[in-house]
């Protein structure tokens, strides 16, 4: 089930070969909800079900798909799970469904689906593609969630809509800073985590 | 002059990068010299200019809830909103491709120049983002669904038009070893989000 291989496969994404601060995909989604925590972790367990079942799909379907329609039919098969995912969202959590917007329709056009069904999918077999998509969708989830960590923390002194920052340091004279609600305070904490990640792994410097 | 505001409003203050974040991937890979840049820029506002238009269309006369009503009056109750992720994705990769295929006939020049992102347009965020957000904001007729088309397209093509332009230049500077290359883009990408905050609340 786990062989030495499929645990590469399956944890390389979270941090060597991460999608988001590595590969450079899926940036749009993950820097747009990212200014509360709620949305943030809705957002990356759906990225990480389309991922994994369009992944295990186009897997099964990889030696009937004929070349010159396959961004089509990945579109297509990536389309009907992003319904799926949006009418589920729709139906039991309204709220964080009207947050998210339009990003949630924007799954299909994330770099990440397509980047993975080409270069993984369509030369896999469906269980290793399954894993290859997990790990790439939590490798996605865990930067969404740092980001929106320090962004809903410093933002607005909550987590998870609780407020963590004691009513006395307000008292003090401690202010939230309103910057890091704001969209460019999302690119500047992505570029910190790239900072540290790179520092630590000297290889991927460039 | 509702049209005109609303064209300078989705080049300055919606801008489609700097206020939403779409089309990034394309937006970092494709901004490491002028020329390209500006070529992806033109492409991505061309077919956005195509697709709004056609998929308000589409929104209007078929997907809408009663929208079917022309049909006759037994279709006055259909809803076919769920489908519309399908149908404009679909559009928007039809209308790539009938585009492609446009230019290569009538002008190879163009064509050899805008050729290879093309088929990446399809797959940028940024056209079905426009096709989404103008779903949201029920804009009451076709000309301002295609202003808003091609503002939000030039406003994505000054940004990666001017990242480009700085981003030759800092090929000179010396940045520190982890930040150089996509770390420092983020940054000014950053910053000149910054910047553009203070188009906000710009009204003509």
């Amino acid at each position: 089930m786990l062989s030495k291989k499929n645990k590469e496969i399956l944890l390389g994404p979270l941090s060597k070969n991460n999608p988001v601060i590595v590969q450079i995909l899926g940036i749009c989604s993950a820097l747009a909800v990212t200014a509360k925590l709620e949305p943030a972790l809705v957002m990356a367990v759906s990225v990480t079900a389309v991922v994994a079942f369009a992944n295990v799909i186009i897997s099964l379907l990889r030696n009937t798909i004929p070349n010159s329609i396959r961004i089509i039919v990945q579109l297509v098969v990536v389309a009907a799970l992003v319904i799926i995912v949006d009418q589920v969202l729709k139906a039991y959590m309204y709220q964080v469904s009207k947050q998210l917007s339009v990003f949630v329709g924007l799954i299909i056009t994330n770099c990440i689906l397509m980047g993975r069904l080409e270069a993984f999918a369509l030369s896999h077999k469906p269980w290793e593609s399954f894993l290859d998509g997990v790990g790439n969708g939590v490798g996605y989830g865990i930067i969404l969630v740092i980001v929106a960590f320090f962004r809903e923390l410093l933002g607005s002194g909550t987590l998870f809509g609780y407020q963590v920052i004691p009513q006395q340091m307000y008292d003090w004279g401690y202010q939230n800073n309103g910057l890091m609600i704001l969209p460019p305070m999302a690119l500047i904490t992505v570029a910190c985590i790239i900072w540290v990640h790179r520092s630590r792994n000297k290889d991927l410097q460039q | 002059m509702e049209n005109l505001n609303l064209f300078v409003k989705s080049i300055f203050i919606d801008n489609m990068i700097f206020a939403y974040f779409l089309g990034m991937c394309s937006y970092l890979a494709v901004s490491k010299n002028v020329k390209t840049a500006f070529g992806l820029g033109i492409a991505v506002t061309f077919v956005l200019a195509i697709t709004l238009p056609v998929n308000y269309l589409l929104e209007t006369y078929v997907l809408k809830a009663g929208a079917l009503k022309w049909l006759g009056p037994e279709y006055a109750q259909l809803d076919l909103s769920f489908l519309s992720l399908i149908m404009f994705i679909a559009i928007i990769a039809s209308m790539v491709q009938l585009v492609e295929m446009f230019v290569e006939k009538y002008s190879p020049s163009l064509y050899a120049s805008l050729g290879i992102f093309l088929p990446l347009i399809a797959v940028n965020c940024a056209i079905l983002g426009g096709s989404l957000f103008m779903q949201q904001r029920n804009f009451p007729s076709v000309t301002s669904a295609t202003v808003y088309g091609i503002g939000s397209g030039l406003g994505w093509l000054l940004a990666i038009v001017c990242l480009a332009a700085i981003r030759e230049k800092l090929s000179y500077s010396n940045i520190p070893a982890p930040l150089r290359g996509i770390g420092i883009t983020f940054i000014i990408t950053g910053l000149m989000g910054i910047a553009f905050m203070s188009f906000l609340g710009i009204k003509l």
